[in-house]
Formats: C-alpha cells, structure tokens, sequence
C-alpha cells in the first residue's frame, strides 16, 4: 500500500513536467508573442523587450532557464527573489516553484495572483461537489431500488435533462427567474451564503446528473450480486444491507469519476465565473490565455493540472477501504 | 458456402438490434428528433429566405434608422424573433445548427480515426507495445485537457492558423477566410482530445476477438495484421464503436459551445448555438427570446442524441452495463 502511494507519488513529477512543457511549447510554437500588436514595433525597442526578458537566448536555454525557476534551482551569489519557495543547505539557497511575474499585471507574481484568486474557485468547486454528490446519490438510489416506477423514470429523465443542458444556458435562465424575475437571489458578484447558491447549482448540475446514474447503474448491479444475497440470508434488515454492503460496491463508479468531474468543475467554474461576475481563477486564466501572459498560463495549468493528479491518487487510494477485495499491488 | 451463412447471420445481429432499439420508446424519440433537426437544418434556410426573404445575415435597411431597438420579439413573421441586429433569429438558429452539428459529426470522426486505430493496433499487437500504448492514454487521461484545448485555440486562432488548415478549409469551406479555418481548427482540437474512452474501448474487444478462429484462418489464408485488423477485428467490434460515437457527439457539441460562449471557438461571421446563446446572454433580462430559442434548440438535440445513444447502447451491447 505504503510503496503504492509512493510510486504514485513519483509518477506525478514528470507528468506535471510534462504538462508545463507541452504548454509552454504550445505558446512557444505560434507565431507572434505578448508584446505584438496591431503596430509594428520599431527593431530597437523589439530588441530591448526581447533582451529583457531573456528572449534572445537560444530556445533550449530559456526552456531550461523556464524549468529551473517553476521545479527547483539554486541562486546565484546576490541574487534576490521575493517569490515561490526558498531554504538553504549549507551555502547555497535553494529556490523552488517560482513562476516569475505576470506580463500584463505589472509587479504581480504569479504565486501572488493564483493565491489570491484560487479561494473563489475552489469554494464554488467543493460546494458544487458536495451538493452533486447528496442529491445525485440519493436520486440515483431511489431510482435503483424503485426499478422501473414513475419515480425511476421521472428522476432519469431530469437527469438526462441536467446532461443536455449546457451550464452557460442554465446559470442565465436561474438569473432571469430567481434573480429578475422573483427577486429572491441577487443576480451576480461575491458577498455571502446567497450569492453562491445560483452559481453552485448551475455548476453542479451536470454532475448531479451523471452522479444519478452513476449510482443507480452501480447499485442496481450491486444489489444483485451474490454477498448481498448472504447478507440477507443473515438476517440484517434492509437499510442495513442497503447502506453498509450495497451502497460500498454501488458508489464505485461514482468514486472513480471524481477525477473527471473535478477536472469539468475546473473547466465549468470559468463559464459560472463568467456569467455571475466571479473574481476566480477560471476567469483569469482566460484572460492570460488571451493576453499569451506566458508565466500565468503555465503557474495556473501546473497548479491546476498537479491538483487533479493528487486527487486521482487520493481516489485510487480509496479504492481499497471502499471494496475490499481491490488489493494494491 | 460459409460466406452466405455469415451474411446471414450478421443480418440477423443488426436486424436484432434495429428491433430491440425501436421498442425502447425514448430512443425512437431521440431518433425523430435528430432527424428532423438535421433535415431542418438542411433544408431550413433556402425555405427561410424562399417564403419571407429572410437570410441569416440579412439586417433591415429600416432597422436602425427611426426605431430604437433592433430586437424584436417572436412573431408571425420573425418565430424565434430577432437578434440585436435584426436579423431573424430563426434563420440564425438553423445555420448556427449546421455548424454545431458540422463540428460534433467531423470531431466525432477524427477521434474516430484516431481511437479506433490506436486501440486496435495495441490490442492486436499486444504485450509490452500495448502496454506502452496504453500507459500513454493514461496519461493523457490525467492531464486537463480543457486546459490545453483553450490554449492550443486561442494560441493557433485567428490569424496564427496554421497553414494547413488553412488550405484545407480552403479546399472543402469554400470562400477562405478566417472564421473558417477557425472551426477547422476546431474538428482537430476537439477529435484529438475525446478519442481515449474510444481506444479503450476497442483495445478491450480486440483482446477478446484477436484468439478466436477467424483470426486465425485470415492468418492461416495470409492475410497480413494491417488487413486483419482493420477487415476482420474492426468490423467485428463496430457495436460498442457506433455506441460510443453516438455518445462522443453530444459531449464534443457541448464541449464546442462551451468554447465558442468564451469566444473561442467558432467566430463571425460564423454562428453555433454556443456563439449565439454567448450573444444571447448579454441581452438577458431585456430580450430573453435570443438566449432561449438558441439554447433550449441546442438542448433539445443533445438530449434526443444522449437518448439514441443509450438506446443504442442497450440494442447493440447488452452485455455492458456501465451507466
């Protein structure tokens, strides 16, 4: 188990360089970069803004250049940093996971920016889960164990419902009903308990959906297998044979899609952000993408790309105490 | 001899199923629906502008001039009313149909090509190539592809298109210009990122059809592992391929939308249901007919073709029973 995890663990450092690299080639291939615009700067200051920022090496220099500063490098005599993580072993000062300065937020550190708007995301993203989860499990239950009745059907059919509509069309009809309409909800922006609930059920609609079915596919699967059958042979009751043995092998299925639908809640969160003016990260991202602000794009895909890696790990981790007879190898 | 008897024997599994898939009274819903919505969007627009003389494109010279809005509200002559710009958001909407379901069939079919072969080539070679083969989907798995996505459009778009795309939506577009070559670059984005469930999928039935006999006698007759694999092993795994394929499409035309609503995706003079459901969203609270008649047209479809490809699922593959 122990070497598991371990192994594991290993095997997220060179995805996560692979990733970064991948990124950062993707914006070094295309033509054009974040000083062009529609003028055409004169040679001399095109010169000085390539100097400047070290785009005048060879381009294996600055790629090694780049990977030093977001993995872990060592300072050179006087060199002062404010960002990413510093400690010193005998001598020499270590510096880790510094991503630089943002190129359009003059004076802005990348770490300085991701942390500052990661917490709106995240909040939006673990409340949307939760809510997925509660109400996906318990309507894909009750679909299970009423196989086939007007509750089954009617709960599949909003859940295939909840699949087809996209989240940018949903969030606004919320808006213009609960918002506009009844005045119930504020409409947009960031303040307390109110105005998240518009946004987190537009973002977790989809998720509730798939959760649904999820569930009802596992359990009804579950339900019929051989050591449910033991377990009422022994004589539990019903709500125990459901919740502690059906329900343990029934929500597999849903365990193994919280790595997708982690990574579709980071994705959803830039549209929920757009639509109720959020100030996350999603948001930003597009932005930098945008603006090809180069550190940003690569500190916020290898944060958000190591993030979902830990919690694929912590989901296959999992695995063992929810189905015992998974052994890890 | 034996030919014969396997022709008629495969006519019997797809008659089977044909059968099995009409019973299942939400699939044949699904499947009138896809199929008026793909005539409709066909033929829609010439009858458009033959009966009213409207065109997706077209602005009343009036619009503008005395009257303060352009948006007018559903009526007889305009049934999904207009747009901002008073066109008929109607004609719009069956145009911007042809381009969302364009993109979801052509990425479809480009992670079609590309699952269908990865999987099959390491389900038939096996061993340590297969082993590689697949640890490279898992990979790929992890990673956030949506990420990548939105930088490999926003980086190659507009104007840094490469320049094969370019000539090849010059070719089979027409007239090329930018919007064009954008939503080219869209078939190849989204295909290259949806076809690793496909080669999963098709890894795992090549493994299980790769030892039986018919494999063995085309061997045995020698017919080389390129035509073993893409004459016998392939059309032999088609049902779990077309039911995924049905599945891929809905998910790829969301996934379109979700572009094109960040403006990425496809762009004017270009229209989808994404693009006009984004332009929908700034005029919300005064004029909701621009998002709705888009979005809930756009829904719909992919509700009828998430429908069609359960059903299709339950007809072709009994034996799977994944959600």
């Amino acid at each position: 188990m122990l070497s598991f995890i371990l192994k594991r663990l290993f095997i997220i450092i060179p995805m996560a360089l692979l990733v970064i690299t991948l990124t950062w080639a993707l914006i070094r291939i295309a033509p054009g970069s974040f000083y062009s615009g529609e003028k055409q700067l004169p040679p001399a200051i095109e010169e000085n803004i390539k100097k400047k920022y070290g785009l005048d090496k060879p381009w294996y220099s600055q790629y090694l250049l780049m990977l030093g500063n977001v993995t872990c490098r060592t300072l050179a005599e006087g060199e002062v940093t404010k960002n990413g993580l510093q400690f010193s072993i005998g001598q020499t000062t270590v510096k880790c996971f510094d991503f630089g300065d943002s190129l359009k937020y003059q004076g802005q550190s990348v770490n300085e920016i991701i942390r500052r708007h990661l917490p709106y995301s995240v909040t939006l993203g673990i409340l949307a889960y939760l809510l997925a989860l509660v109400i996906g499990l318990a309507a894909g239950i009750i679909a299970a164990l009423k196989q086939n009745s007007p509750l089954d059907y009617g709960s599949m059919a909003l859940a295939m419902l909840g699949l087809s509509l996209p989240n940018f069309v949903l969030g606004p009809i919320l808006v213009l009903v609960f918002a506009l309409g009844l005045h119930w909800l504020p409409p947009a922006r960031w303040g307390n308990l109110s105005n998240v609930i518009l946004p987190v059920i537009t973002l977790a609609a989809i998720y509730m959906a798939y959760i649904a079915r999820l569930t009802r596919a596992g359990m009804l699967e579950v339900m019929r297998s051989d050591y449910i059958r033991t377990a009422r042979a022994k004589g539990l009751n019903e709500t125990t044979v459901l919740l502690k043995h059906g329900l343990r092998g029934g929500i597999i299925p849903v365990v193994s899609f919280t790595g997708p639908a982690l990574a579709g809640l980071l994705a959803g969160t830039v549209v929920v952000e757009k639509v109720f003016a959020i100030p996350g990260l999603g948001n930003i991202f597009i932005q930098a993408v945008l603006n090809r602000d180069e550190p940003l794009i690569l500190g916020i895909v290898a944060f958000l790309s190591i993030l979902i890696m830990i919690f694929n790990l912590a989901v296959d981790i999992s695995y063992g105490f929810l189905d015992p007879r998974i052994r890890y190898e | 001899m034996t030919e014969n008897v396997e022709i008629v024997k495969g006519a019997s599994l797809w008659g089977d199923a044909w059968k099995r898939l009409l019973k299942n009274k939400l699939a044949v819903f699904g499947l009138i629906v896809i199929s008026i919505m793909v005539i409709a969007v066909i033929i829609g627009p010439a009858i458009i502008r033959w009966t009213t003389g409207f065109t997706p494109d077209y602005i009343p010279s009036d619009v503008g001039s005395g009257e303060l809005v352009s948006s007018f509200p559903p009526s007889m002559t305009h049934p999904m009313g207009t747009d901002d710009q008073g066109r008929d958001l109607l004609a719009r909407v069956l145009q911007g149909g042809r381009i969302s379901l364009t993109v979801g069939i052509i990425s479809t079919f480009v992670s079609l090509l590309v699952g269908v072969s990865y999987g099959a080539i390491a389900g038939f070679l096996g061993g340590r190539i297969d082993n590689l083969m697949m640890r490279i989907v898992d990979i790929i798995y992890a990673i956030p592809y949506i990420l990548i996505v939105i930088v490999l459009l926003s980086v190659f778009g507009g104007p840094n298109t490469p320049n094969w795309i370019q000539s090849l939506s010059e070719t089979f577009g027409g007239a090329g210009n930018q919007g064009m070559s954008q939503i080219f670059l869209l078939f190849f984005a989204l295909g290259l990122v949806s076809w690793l469930t496909m080669a999963r999928v098709v890894r795992g039935q090549v493994l299980s059809l790769k030892n039986q006999e018919f494999v063995l006698a085309a061997r045995a007759t020698g017919v080389s592992s390129f035509g073993i694999i893409f004459r016998h092993l392939v059309p032999n795994a088609l049902g779990p391929v077309i039911v995924y394929a049905t599945l891929t499409v809905p998910s790829v035309m969301l996934t379109e939308a979700f572009l094109s609503f960040l403006g990425l995706g496809v762009q004017a003079p270009y229209a989808s249901w994404g693009s006009l459901a984004s332009d929908g969203i700034k005029n919300i609270s005064i004029f909701p007919w621009q998002l709705i008649f888009p979005g809930v047209t756009m829904a719909l479809t992919l509700f009828s073709l998430n429908f069609l490809g359960d059903g299709l699922r339950d007809a072709l593959d009994p034996q799977t029973r994944k959600f």
